[in-house]
């Protein structure tokens, strides 16, 4: 009994998402299920539009950039965090968590009028800062929750080995933190990637992320060719999930979450 | 004898490895005392494109166009019956969604614990795969299933169960659906820790006590699993509270929540005075939500 509402959850959870790529290959001009034919058109007219492509090295190019300085500043975060001691630092460690608990759209709010008045909305910098201050946080979390179940000694013996402090951070802490540091990273690039609330507000018409671009086409009208994108990400995801599964990342994502979970106790 | 010999002396060595732990712990709290400074720069960051914007906002929430002191927006907001229904609305939606979230992502993560690893970290793909795809392409999805001629109705007019499509999306079911789907991972992801960690010889012993399997499972199970319930159910609610983009995508025009409102004041009609106020009150919600839910149910870290 237990196993078929299960499983019936599990389907409700699943096919939604796994819907798409059927859809993305039909060959009717409107969303028709199930799709009378095969055709590749909604692919043809994704990668035939420039709007669209550029949207999508944008994209890229934001997740990249926005990773980048989300690790080295929630890095640096969490290791001021882990090693420093003095009055207040847990309510700086609530207040570096800040972006993540705010509801995005005060944030964007926020950085949007602070954006406009320093006129760097819709610009390229304008989007990678919103973007880092969201991710900051997720960087931050894996990383702190790594660094707690470090064994001190391993770096004072570095460092009694003639190591100074940085050598020996980046000789023997970063190898040991690495698997938190990449699951930060992929938290970092997922969020930039995915980022509508903020970008709606700050990204031009000239600028615009995939989302934003997908965003106008879903408010006008459901524009058929998102599926297309849709179906590349799922699939893509998918992948990287089954792969991921007997390596790092995967067992990172969780065991992350269920270390945060067990300081609960 | 030996054994207790050799017991002693694991705990005194046990004893003596604490000792130099807690001593090179304190000797390096002491050298590192500089080690404040690696948070300048991120704490600058924060400071310069979270707080800074954050507080304008709330300046500009209590100046008027001349730019003196004023309320006016304050008591606009809550002397409005329509403002006051989209928090309440807001409340609801929030509320229902929590609701169905521990509904289904109970049955899931119990599962999840009474089957092979294999299995569950089947399952646990299943449910990543939503967690990690794209908000938009969820909603879209969702889009596509419930529009007027999408998937849902034109299987039921196909199968002559219905003359009329049904009316499942721009209404409050389209969110409830689009939102459940979207949140539910993060409650599974919060249950299923807490639901693993349970020892089942508690239940078995209530059964073996005379008790039926739906009393031990309410007597039983169910308190232990408290803590996941809590930390799922606050996460869930505090995320929807501030729900912006299914709203916007899968709700009726008529029935807006307060992220939409604060969207529409500004980038509509560029009320700026009256959004930040709406933003700071919205901000004031989730921080007492967080501060309350966090002090009655002991969760200390939810994130």
């Amino acid at each position: 009994m237990i196993w078929v509402i299960a499983i019936l959850i599990i389907l409700f959870l699943v096919l939604p998402v796994l819907i798409i790529i059927p859809m993305s290959f039909s060959s009717s001009r409107y969303i028709e299920f199930p799709p009378p034919g095969f055709s590749a058109q909604w692919y043809e007219k994704f990668f035939g539009s420039q709007q669209w492509t550029d949207s999508l090295v944008t994209s890229i190019q934001v997740g990249i950039i926005t990773t980048v300085i989300a690790l080295l500043l929630g890095i640096l975060a969490a290791e001021g965090i882990h090693k420093s001691d003095f009055k207040g630092k847990g309510i700086l460690t609530e207040l570096f968590m800040m972006p993540m608990l705010v509801p995005a759209i005060i944030v964007g709010l926020a950085l949007y009028r602070f954006e406009a008045q320093n006129n760097i909305t819709g610009t390229f910098a304008g989007i990678v800062i919103a973007h880092t201050l969201l991710a900051v946080p997720f960087v931050i979390r894996t990383v702190l929750a790594s660094l707690s179940g470090l064994n001190p000694n391993y770096e004072l013996a570095a460092q009694n080995l003639g190591a100074n402090k940085f050598k020996a951070f980046i000789k023997v802490t970063f190898p040991i933190i690495k698997p938190a540091v990449f699951s930060g990273g992929m938290f970092a690039f997922a969020t930039s990637f995915d980022e509508i609330v903020v970008t709606q507000f700050i990204s031009g018409i000239r600028l615009a992320t995939l989302p934003k671009r997908m965003w106008d086409g879903l408010r006008q009208q459901i524009d058929p060719t998102i599926t297309a994108i849709a179906a590349i990400m799922i699939i893509g995801i998918t992948l990287i999930m089954i792969i991921a599964n007997s390596k790092e990342i995967f067992s990172r994502t969780y065991h992350v979450k269920e270390e945060v979970l067990d300081e609960t106790d | 004898m030996e054994e207790k010999a050799a017991l002693e002396g694991a705990v005194s060595f046990n004893k003596a490895e604490q000792l130099t732990m807690n001593y090179t712990a304190k000797r390096n709290k002491r050298r590192s005392n500089k080690s404040w400074m690696l948070l300048i720069l991120p704490a600058l960051f924060l400071f310069i494109f979270m707080f800074i914007p954050l507080l304008q906002i709330i300046k500009l929430s209590i100046t008027d166009a001349g730019g003196s002191f004023t309320l006016a927006a304050y008591l606009k907001f809550f002397q409005s019956s329509i403002y006051l229904q989209v928090i309440a609305l807001t409340f609801k939606v929030a509320f229902v969604v929590t609701l169905l979230c521990l509904l289904l992502g109970y049955p899931v993560a119990y599962a999840m614990t009474k089957c092979s690893k294999r299995i569950s970290s089947l399952i646990m793909i299943a449910v990543m795969i939503p967690f990690w795809t794209s908000l938009l392409v969820r909603t879209y999805a969702w889009m596509i299933i419930l529009q007027s001629n999408g998937i849902i109705n034109n299987i039921l007019m196909g199968l002559g169960l219905i003359k009329e499509p049904l009316q499942l999306m721009n209404n409050t079911t389209g969110v409830y659906i689009g939102m459940t789907h979207i949140l539910l991972p993060y409650m599974i992801l919060s249950l299923y820790p807490v639901l693993s960690g349970i020892d089942f010889n508690y239940v078995s012993a209530a059964q073996n006590l005379g008790a039926n399997k739906l009393l031990a499972f309410l007597r039983v199970y169910l308190p232990l699993s408290i803590q996941g319930i809590a930390a799922g159910s606050i996460l869930v609610f505090v995320m929807g509270i501030g729900y912006f983009v299914t709203p916007s995508l899968l709700g009726g025009s008529n029935d807006a929540m307060i992220s939409q409102l604060i969207q529409v004041q500004v980038s509509k009609l560029l009320n700026w005075q009256f959004s930040s106020a709406v933003s700071i009150i919205l901000l004031a919600i989730s921080l007492v939500v967080l501060y309350v839910s966090k002090k009655l149910m002991k969760v200390d870290k939810l994130w």
